[in-house]
């Protein structure tokens, strides 16, 4: 193992609300090293003096006229969400019950 | 015109039968869901058909559309381009059961023109992959044999059109997924320019790169269909506003005098020795036909797959963190209500993603995340970034020496169903051709240019500058004038239509 190991796995899969554990995790862990040293390659090029491309067209601040239409109504809107209390999506909770 | 079905005929001849009253949609859709019916069980191009809701379809088309170019016409969509009241999945447990509230812009694009939509040809899991192996719901397999894979990630789409069970089909083009599986399955698949047609209502992968285009039996159909699903879109604000040009009308200008480059760097060690000859057969029919080849360099070539799968997961990572659980799609059964903790939420989501995708898709965005993340993002993605402003200026460069340039589709012909599966950069590595058209922004074509051994289609791949799909469309329409490549089909075919004759 070179560039990743099972611990820095598991924070990038926190950080990617993930859960891995055990043959998985070991597994992953390995691809993505295998694939992240292929990568290193890259670092070979002196790239200092060059500009990042985020994008290949030159468009930039395109906007468009600020004209009222109609959308998705709610309804529609709610009736995708697994669970739902209209006009309310449902979440498990998230405020702290103070005990 | 002698048929044994209706279904193997091109949008162009299909639409000369319909507006002379030689056929009517009805029967072309008949035939069509026939063959789809035969075969779908063995091949899984489609995730799934509802013959009913096509012909209420087709019955309210002709109702109140006037003749369109795809008048009565069915064209098949890959799992991840918006159909309204329809399902769509992109071949991922996530969103199985999810029913889209809207029409992409090019669904629109194509009911405008009179066309019948079917929807849901299979994928590989969120595009992630070069084989249809992916798909949550099983493979698909190549009409040519069905032990190999029909490419990917659109190999649904492809397989359909290869094996008549599709007139022709819309898939998305990321790093490869409309060409190199036309190229296993035989047929012409078409990435345009980026900008060139919206991407509103394509589930998004990677933002930068990814296009939709067509998939066709000919250079002439896919000429048709990029003239409609083309132009500027106001819901994409990455969608050029470029003049569309007629892509029909000019596919037969002479092509006598135009440039051919073949860069050496697409030339080197892993290239199959019958892809390699059915290119150089390609160069003589070329030059045959009055074209000038040269040999030409794009010299960062060999860094564009490790480019790729920088910038391609960091974007994958970023767009697919929507699937929460929370407005729409899958979420985890596991009932969390009463958790008294704030990790309630955080552990929906966790079980929710961790549950609802599949292994590649996890690679991927972890992959993504890791090069986003915190200490690792100059080294990785911002390195990324660069490589790509060099890949993009080796095409720039290469533009006044050449008008379009060739190449192979894909390194091998179709490879094995399993063969790659459990080594994801060997995968990746088959995106080798492809990958720098989508860094670059630029158009690429693949169509028919040979069989192997074996009887497995080959590909070559035409690029051209930036919108200029239409010297890329006349390029191949004058090569296929001159072969026959593209009327093969998989013998599969022929013994359907002997037997149900």
């Amino acid at each position: 193992m070179g560039v990743v190991n099972t611990e820095t796995v598991k924070h990038v899969a926190a950080l990617a609300r993930l859960h891995l554990e055990g043959q998985a995790l070991e597994q992953i862990a390995a691809q993505l090293d295998q694939i992240l040293g292929y990568v290193q390659l890259l670092q070979k090029l002196p790239t200092d003096n060059v500009a990042p491309t985020s994008h290949v067209l030159a468009l930039t601040n395109v906007l468009r006229e600020d004209t009222p239409a109609a959308s998705l109504s709610q309804d529609t809107v709610l009736t995708l969400a697994p669970e739902r209390h209209p006009p309310f999506v449902t979440v498990p909770k998230v405020i702290e019950t103070s005990s | 015109m002698s048929v044994d079905s209706l279904a193997a005929l091109t949008i162009h001849e299909l639409h000369s039968l319909i507006s002379a009253g030689k056929i009517q949609p009805q029967q072309l859709l008949e035939d069509l869901l026939e063959r789809i019916e035969y075969h779908n069980g063995r091949l899984h191009a489609y995730l799934s058909v509802d013959p009913d809701r096509l012909h209420r379809q087709l019955e309210d088309q002709l109702r109140t559309r006037k003749a369109g170019r795809l008048a009565g016409i069915p064209i098949t969509l890959k799992d991840n381009l918006c159909v309204s009241a329809e399902e769509i999945t992109c071949a991922s447990r996530i969103l199985r059961g999810f029913r889209c509230p809207y029409d992409a812009t090019v669904v629109q694009r194509l009911r405008e023109e009179g066309a019948v939509i079917i929807p849901r040809a299979n994928m590989d899991e969120f595009a992630f992959g070069s084989s249809t192996e992916n798909s949550a719901f099983g493979g698909t397999r190549n009409p040519w044999a069905l032990d190999r894979v029909p490419g990917g990630s659109s190999g649904g789409s492809a397989c359909a059109v290869s094996a008549d069970m599709a007139i022709a089909a819309l898939g998305s083009d990321t790093g490869g997924s409309i060409r190199q599986p036309a190229c296993c399955c035989g047929v012409v698949g078409l990435k345009p320019t980026y900008g060139r047609v919206s991407r509103y209502g394509l589930v998004a992968f990677a933002s930068s790169l990814d296009q939709i285009g067509p998939i066709t039996k000919d250079v002439t159909d896919a000429a048709i269909l990029l003239g409609v699903i083309a132009g500027h879109d106001a819901r994409d604000s990455t969608c050029a506003p470029v003049e569309v040009p007629d892509y029909v009308s000019t596919l037969q200008w002479p092509v006598k005098k135009l440039r051919i480059g073949i860069p050496k760097e697409y030339f080197v060690e892993g290239i199959d020795t019958e892809v390699k000859a059915a290119l150089d057969e390609a160069v003589r029919t070329f030059e045959r036909l009055g074209l000038v080849c040269e040999s030409i360099s794009l010299p960062h070539t060999p860094y564009a797959i490790a480019t790729y799968y920088l910038i391609a997961t960091a974007e994958a990572s970023s767009n697919l963190a929507r699937y929460d659980g929370v407005q729409y799609g899958y979420r985890s059964a596991t009932n969390l209500r009463q958790e008294s903790s704030s990790n309630g939420l955080l552990e929906m989501h966790r079980r929710t993603r961790t549950e609802g995708f599949g292994s590649e898709v996890k690679r991927r965005i972890l992959l993504g995340t890791y090069v986003l993340s915190q200490g690792y993002y100059e080294a990785y993605y911002l390195k990324g970034m660069k490589v790509r402003t060099l890949i993009k200026q080796d095409f720039d460069a290469a533009w006044s020496r050449c008008d379009v340039i060739l190449t192979p589709t894909a390194p091998t012909p179709a490879f094995r169903i399993g063969e790659k599966l459990e080594n994801p950069l060997q995968m990746y590595l088959s995106d080798v051709y492809t990958i720098s058209a989508n860094l670059a922004g630029i158009p690429g074509l693949s169509m028919p240019c040979g069989f192997s051994r074996e009887g497995l289609p080959l590909g070559m791949q035409l690029l051209a500058a930036p919108f200029k799909e239409q010297k890329l469309l006349q390029i191949a329409y004058a090569y296929e004038q001159a072969t026959d490549w593209h009327r093969r089909k998989p013998t599969l075919s022929r013994q359907q239509i002997a037997q149900s004759k």
